[in-house]
């Protein structure tokens, strides 16, 4: 079964927005339809948003009307800090309950369910294999509210692909992602200064890159890919590596017993540590993600990779600044663009040229060696000019200003340029 | 590629894609089996100086260049024989008898395997689930090539990864033996370690060390709650290695065969494995004890 007309939950986050955009650079895809609570903070070309609940009426009025045959769900909240417990509870519990009996009404043509879970679902534990694989089941009923939420979420979608047996039903856990601009507990850690550890702790972590999440979706969209696999990058590193890899120290500033006295301290500071981040802290966890890899997805980047872009992010920070433009959702606008008459299709379609999606050739580690330059992202171009000196810069803001034009970049090349010289 | 079969076309002309593996008579597809799993381990980064195990090449090296080295040549002054019986290449389950308090026997065998065959093979060693747990230590036995002694673990070390796992069947019982027991095996478990070579299809390696009893003698117990408690006696033995004289030999490589598809049949072939191995390392050691004159030249 080719997916045509896909429904996407979550369209509003970081993930849903950004799959949005891929799926719709496929010819093969007719229909696109996105739901949330909030407005999208992505720019979508043909994906029609509508602002709606969680709630099993609702969508199933839109998937019967829109003969909808994939739901790709991507609000699991797997981070306490994206909503207070009660509203992740109504989010990853109620929310795909509901979700589910509008997918499984009779007469419903939805043929296949991409769910995203995470990777918390393995919770802690020293008893756990090194590399968690999907058949690990969780010690229960041990793990935080998260944790339990997680698989009470799955056993509802499992419970769903027993019941409608023609319905393929996908589960990814996602490991903790790195790449995105979204407010995540781990990500509030890796951004301090320095990381505060246990003492006497150096627990593993693996990450995914939000490409790479976002490769993963798709690829289980555009695939027949039914079962439960584990969603995370190659390697899994130490966080005195982590630590290395940002340039950072690593500070074993918390007690090795009485975590929660320190964590309390944490929070004085600003850093919320909830449950999961001091457990990984403590234990830290591998993932076995090999059996996504044997249904034919090749990882872009590496954990290892994906914390060096990390690196050049917060590098980069400063520099960027305000030089984006940030997308600012208009449903007024957006329907003039969609329904006029007066817009002309070939403007439209032409701004997502270039896929970034298509296979890199195997050779290539990752960014800054792809083709031309013209290909080279914003960020990618500063990376590399902070390397260079003033003659090579000057020769690289000329290079710019000639063919991209970038505004954010000849912002940033001005400024390096500035402090060559000055 | 490890998708066997070929893309299956879509009415409308486009081609779809299919997963990997069988395609089962219900119409849906069977995950992967774990043969394939293999060629899909992460490959090697070569800037990376820890493996995704958590050891780490840097302080392992440090290590082994001072204290490994020293008690390897001059205060334990290991003796090697058999070295040719542990595989120059593929996984292999190699089995000890624990002598003595601390683990210098492990370190002493992963040592001789890596000084004396002439490939220098890594060798992971299988340590107790509590220690991770355990501030420091556990951090620093993970670093040094301590893995978990869970049978995920083993599997994937044995069968994806093609490496040398050490193991000591008696688990924390040959810790604690006193003075009087040495050198006579405890149990060998539940045949565990059978089970494991059995699902890797691996040789096992046994392998009999000579040495560690007098290096860390367990000099006895002492009952917290009175002599007639025998649960909580806390074993009491020397903090500084003694400098006896150690003897490694490693046995010729037992071969278990496979797991056939009769439970009951299997069970009785592991545990009579299980207890051929603990018989050969014994008779080994015994006739080692024998043929020494001193324990400590």
């Amino acid at each position: 079964m080719t997916s045509r007309r896909i429904l996407i939950t979550g369209i509003s986050s970081s993930l849903g927005g950004q799959l949005a955009q891929r799926l719709e650079l496929d010819p093969r895809v007719q229909t696109l339809v996105g739901v949330d609570t909030s407005d999208p903070q992505h720019r979508l070309e043909r994906t029609e948003f509508v602002r709606v609940e969680t709630e099993q009426l609702a969508l199933a009025r839109i998937l019967g009307a829109a003969a909808i045959d994939t739901i790709v769900d991507t609000r699991l909240a797997a981070d306490p800090l994206a909503a207070s417990s009660s509203r992740t509870h109504e989010i990853n519990v109620t929310g795909t309950g509901e979700l589910l009996l509008a997918a499984g009404a009779p007469g419903s043509t939805v043929r296949k369910l991409v769910f995203k879970s995470s990777a918390h679902y393995y919770g802690f534990g020293s008893d756990a294999p090194a590399f968690c694989s999907e058949e690990v089941v969780p010690r229960r009923p041990s793990g935080s509210g998260i944790e339990r939420e997680i698989v009470e979420a799955e056993a509802r979608v499992r419970e769903f692909g027993a019941r409608n047996a023609e319905t393929t039903v996908t589960v990814l856990r996602l490991a903790d992602q790195l790449g995105g601009e979204e407010r995540t507990s781990h990500l509030a850690l890796l951004n301090l200064p320095v990381l505060p550890a246990i003492l006497g702790f150096d627990p593993r972590w693996q990450f995914i890159h939000q490409h790479d999440a976002v490769g993963v979706l798709a690829h289980a969209v555009l695939h027949e890919v039914p079962g439960t696999y584990n969603a995370a990058a190659d390697g899994v590193l130490a966080l005195s590596e982590i630590a290395s890899l940002l340039g950072k120290p690593m500070l074993p500033l918390l007690p090795p017993f009485g975590t929660g006295f320190a964590a309390a301290q944490l929070r004085r500071l600003g850093l919320p540590v909830p449950v999961e981040l001091a457990r990984q802290l403590r234990s830290g966890r591998g993932l076995d993600n090999r059996r996504l890899k044997a249904t034919g997805y090749g990882y872009r980047y590496t954990s290892r990779e994906a914390v060096l872009k990390l690196h050049a992010q917060q590098r980069l920070r400063p520099l960027l600044g305000s030089g984006e433009d940030t997308y600012r959702y208009d449903p007024e606008v957006e329907e003039f663009l969609r329904r006029s008459p007066s817009v002309r299709a070939s403007a439209s379609l032409g701004s997502n040229a270039s896929d970034p999606y298509a296979p890199s050739p195997p050779d290539a580690p990752g960014s800054a060696s792809r083709g031309s330059y013209e290909s080279l992202s914003a960020e990618e171009v500063i990376g590399i000019a902070s390397s260079l000196e003033a003659p090579a810069l000057a020769e690289l803001r000329r290079h710019e200003a000639a063919t991209r034009s970038r505004r954010e970049v000849l912002v940033a090349l001005d400024g390096m340029l500035a402090r060559a010289q000055g | 590629m490890a998708a066997g079969d070929p893309p299956e076309p879509d009415p409308t002309g486009v081609t779809v894609e299919l997963a990997v593996g069988a395609l089962r008579p219900d119409g849906k597809r069977a995950p992967a089996p774990r043969e394939q799993l293999r060629e899909h381990l992460p490959g090697l980064e070569p800037d990376r100086r820890v493996s995704d195990w958590g050891r780490s090449e840097r302080l392992e090296g440090l290590v082994d260049r001072t204290v490994y080295e020293f008690l390897y040549h001059y205060w334990f002054r290991v003796d090697v024989e058999g070295i040719e019986n542990v595989p120059p290449g593929g996984g292999a389950l190699l089995v000890a008898n624990r002598s003595g308090a601390l683990p210098a026997d492990s370190v002493m065998v992963a040592r001789a395997v890596k000084e004396a065959h002439r490939h220098a093979r890594p060798v992971h060693l299988a340590t107790t689930n509590h220690l991770s747990g355990v501030p420091g230590l556990g951090a620093l036995v993970m670093k040094l090539g301590g893995v978990p002694a869970h049978p995920a673990n083993v599997h994937r070390l044995l069968f994806d990864e093609d490496q040398l796992v050490l193991v000591f069947p008696e688990g924390r019982a040959g810790a604690r033996k006193s003075l009087r027991e040495r050198y006579r095996l405890e149990n060998f478990g539940d045949g565990d370690f059978v089970r494991a070579a059995l699902r890797a299809r691996v040789p096992i390696v046994p392998v009999a060390v000579l040495g560690g009893e007098e290096a860390m003698p367990t000099l006895g117990r002492i009952g917290l709650l009175g002599p007639f408690s025998s649960r909580a006696r806390l074993p009491v033995f020397s903090a500084i290695p003694l400098p006896a004289k150690f003897k490694i030999r490693f046995l010729e490589p037992v071969a278990p065969g496979s797991l056939g598809t009769d439970s009951g049949q299997d069970e009785a072939l592991i545990q009579a494995l299980s207890a051929d191995i603990r018989a050969l390392i014994q008779e080994n050691l015994l006739e080692m004890v024998g043929h020494r004159r001193s324990a400590w030249l």
